[in-house]
């Protein structure tokens, strides 16, 4: 395993992050989306504003993270996938500034036209966004990237048969994510009405990102035939198998109401079709054109991005992790109350 | 006729990535500034709130807390773009060095992560956490905001000072990223967008109270608002004009082209003059009020020293004189009139203990912010025009790095619509927060079915 090998398993986590993390964020935007008229809709997003509200930023970060990473160890791939995908990427880029403003302004705004105005955006953009990175995801895996300055072909690339099944896929298994995550948030706020709104949505998700998935195989056998080789090979089929079942185990706890586990299925089902793209594909970054190892940086600048990493792992890793476990605990928030030791209490008292 | 075809398309390829790069960058900077500096102006009024048991600072800071939040929103999602286009717009800076410049936005990355993450905690945690580990969250937000601009400005100096490699018969061998991080323009370009952010954000908000003082509202807590953001903006101002001099200095060597350009010197003579205004028309300078010797001196402290005019460097290789001579100028008068601002604060406060009471220093105080918006905005159009025609300084051209790919023309219309609309609808939201604020309403309320009147 070369320098380069270890540098895009830590893309790849980053990756798995942006796919389950953000993804649940784009899924709860889809989740709003069709909750429904402002009357029937309020509860259910105030609960997913409640849900993603402090961590959908550090959530978005991972993205960031992620084509940072790939321009510095592998620039050549990085900007033959950047100039062919263009389109779609900057279709994506145009959710990713819709969606996250919009979600901020909707909270500020006093008016009903106003905030349907932003709700409206913000939903919407939650639809567009992984629909497009997935579009993205399929044109690489289906080996339509080539090497070069725009090589590519700027609307057939990403407009075929595996990019609008991957697109398709990273829709669904937003939602599945969102709905089983959100079902858990309101089944702990002692909100059984809205744990069983998402409990059903979660099912119904789920089973439909089987279907995509597994409509996948067929597509990818005649579309991308590498990458369909590199599935079924002896690395490929067990992380499929991986998948499968996860996605089965948390359909069946999700209809045992366990959604706490469910939950951890469902975002392990996620990150086993991440990693089986990325076995299928190995060791191509651009499908019989570029190898890891032949298009990765020099050694000083992959030790330098493992120094990164290193940072990484001791700054960000507990600080989300508080973050994390600050929002699970309900801390974090403006509805439930103040304690007393709080900066909120303390202004009270000095009559703020 | 095919190849001038081609030509033309390339150009207007290249036009249209340029600008694009330039909204989104244009866009982003303000919002960058104000997450590298408000959290500290924050964390002043915050800091006073808890030490003083002061009512009116705290509520100032848990305001700020939400314009913050809302203004980082913005700028991470602006900045996340920067990185998309990076790569779909400048393949011919990103393929070949990607991997020299890559290691300080991988660092910036750890810094930016950390910056949300507490962000987020600090922002939501007004009710539940206590005080004191609440307060405690604003010190790594500024301590990021620190580190993160470093790497950030490192890259772009790298352009301006491309080190950390051998070009080796067109190729680019002996990669060390920590040397091209820590090329020789990084130090003093950090610096001066360390200040010009801490400018920015204490002179806008600073401008926003002024505004409304002159609508009547001289209660402590407009007082205060004023004050804190105002003085750490007049503490950087006077730093600025020191910095703004070594910076200026280090360019006869390092970018000859770009400071005969600010300074609008055709010609390599001694005792070069400052010209102030006037425009380069066929090689000459029209319509200039010019004063003998100070631009050497300025350069060199010495007024009969030769100094570099844009004939030291071969036609083709020189940036467009007026645009950057013009934005320079602008970004010199404009910091110097927060200068003087901010000494006519300094001397009443001085003399009385209290703010200024004439009309005329709140009349000049509330277009603070739009000034040092704008001084910040021309000073990077000087150094990115002033670069012109270089993308890497003497290594590559802008015009070698563009994409082939074409259509840009139409993503580069449609992100100058989106970044209008965003931007009024940015503007729009400030304005509500600031009359919820007026009107006594913190609580942001969730959105659901409205409230019937």
């Amino acid at each position: 395993m070369s320098l380069a090998d270890v540098i895009l398993a830590i893309i790849w986590v980053g990756v798995s992050a942006y796919g389950v993390f953000g993804g649940a964020d784009f899924g709860a935007g889809i989740w709003d989306l069709f909750a429904g008229g402002p009357e029937r809709g309020a509860k259910v997003r105030s609960l997913l504003e409640r849900a993603i509200g402090p961590v959908w930023e550090a959530n978005h970060v991972w993205l960031i993270f992620v084509l940072v990473y790939l321009w510095t160890a592998f620039p050549e791939p990085f900007v033959a996938i950047a100039t062919t995908l263009y389109i779609p990427l900057t279709l994506a880029a145009f959710g990713i500034i819709l969606r996250g403003t919009a979600f901020a302004f909707r909270k500020w705004s006093d008016t009903m036209p106003s905030r349907r105005f932003f709700g409206a955006t913000f939903a919407a953009s939650s639809v567009l966004t992984p629909f497009f990175l997935g579009t993205v995801a399929g044109a690489i895996a289906s080996g339509r990237v080539p090497l070069g300055n725009a090589a590519g072909d700027p609307v057939a690339s990403w407009l075929n048969p595996t990019s609008l099944l991957a697109g398709s896929l990273a829709v669904v298994a937003c939602a599945f994510m969102a709905a089983a995550l959100v079902a858990r948030v309101a089944s702990a706020e002692g909100s059984t009405e809205l744990a069983q709104y998402f409990r059903r949505r979660a099912l119904g998700a789920g089973v439909a990102t089987g279907v995509v998935a597994a409509a996948g195989i067929v597509v990818l056998r005649a579309d991308a035939p590498a990458l369909f080789h590199g599935l079924t090979s002896a690395w490929g089929i067990p992380i499929l198998l991986v998948s499968a079942a996860a996605g089965i185990v948390s359909l069946w706890l999700l209809s045992r109401r366990s959604y706490s586990v469910a939950r951890g299925f469902a975002l392990l089902a996620t990150v086993s079709i991440l990693w089986g793209w990325a076995v299928g594909q190995y060791p191509y970054l651009l499908q019989g054109e570029a190898t890891v190892d032949a298009f990765a940086a020099p050694q000083a600048v992959l030790i330098g991005l493992v120094i990164a990493f290193a940072a990484a792992v001791l700054l960000v890793i507990p600080s989300l992790i508080w973050l994390f476990s600050l929002t699970e605990r309900g801390v974090l928030g403006e509805v439930g109350g103040q304690d007393a030791e709080s900066t909120g209490a303390l202004l009270e008292r000095l009559g703020g | 006729m095919d190849m001038v075809l081609v030509v033309a398309t390339s150009q207007a390829n290249l036009f249209a990535a340029r600008y694009q790069m330039a909204t989104s960058l244009g866009f982003h900077i303000m919002l960058a500034a104000a997450g590298v500096a408000f959290p500290f102006i924050t964390l002043l009024a915050h800091r006073r709130g808890l030490r003083h048991k002061d009512r009116d600072a705290l509520r100032l800071a848990k305001r700020w807390s939400k314009v913050m939040a809302v203004l980082f929103a913005v700028g991470a999602v602006s900045g996340t773009i920067i990185s998309f286009e990076m790569g779909m717009l400048w393949p011919g800076m990103m393929g070949p060095f990607g991997d020299v410049i890559g290691l300080p936005f991988a660092l910036e990355g750890v810094a930016f992560f950390v910056e949300a993450i507490f962000i987020a905690i600090y922002l939501y945690g007004w009710n539940r956490l206590p005080a004191r580990t609440h307060y405690r969250t604003l010190y790594p937000i500024v301590v990021s905001g620190f580190v993160g601009s470093f790497f950030i400005v490192s890259a772009n100096a790298w352009m301006n000072s491309p080190a950390g490699f051998t070009l080796t018969a067109g190729e680019v061998t002996n990669i060390d990223p920590w040397a091209a991080m820590l090329n020789s323009a990084t130090g003093v370009q950090y610096v001066h967008m360390l200040l010009a952010a801490y400018m920015l954000t204490g002179f806008t908000i600073a401008g926003v109270y002024a505004v409304g003082r002159l609508k009547g509202r001289t209660d402590r807590l407009h007082r205060l608002g004023f004050i804190i953001p105002f003085v750490v903006a007049s503490i950087a101002a006077p730093l600025q004009v020191v910095v703004g001099d070594v910076a200026s200095r280090r360019l006869i060597e390092a970018q000859p082209a770009k400071f005969a350009a600010m300074e609008l010197l055709p010609e390599t003579i001694a005792g070069a003059p400052m010209t102030l205004g006037g425009l380069l028309v066929d090689g000459e300078v029209r319509g200039a009020i010019e004063i003998p010797g100070l631009a050497s001196f300025l350069a060199t402290r010495d007024f009969g020293a030769v100094v570099p005019g844009l004939d030291a460097v071969p036609a083709d290789e020189r940036p467009p004189a007026n645009i950057v001579h013009w934005s320079f100028q602008l970004m010199v008068a404009l910091g110097t009139g927060l200068l003087a601002l901010s000494a006519w604060f300094a001397f009443i406060w001085w003399r009385k203990r209290d703010v200024p009471q004439g009309v005329w220093f709140w009349r000049f105080a509330s277009l603070a912010g739009i000034g040092a918006i704008t001084a910040l905005e021309a000073g990077w159009v000087t150094t990115e025009v002033g670069r012109q025609p270089w993308i890497v300084q003497g290594v590559v051209r802008t015009a070698d790095a563009v994409t082939a790919a074409e259509g840009i023309v139409v993503t580069a219309a449609a992100i100058t619509g989106l970044y209008l609309v965003l931007g009024v609808a940015t503007l729009a939201v400030l304005r509500r927060m600031s009359r919820r604020f007026a009107a006594g309403e913190d609580v942001a309320t969730p959105y659901g079915p409205e409230v019937a009147p």
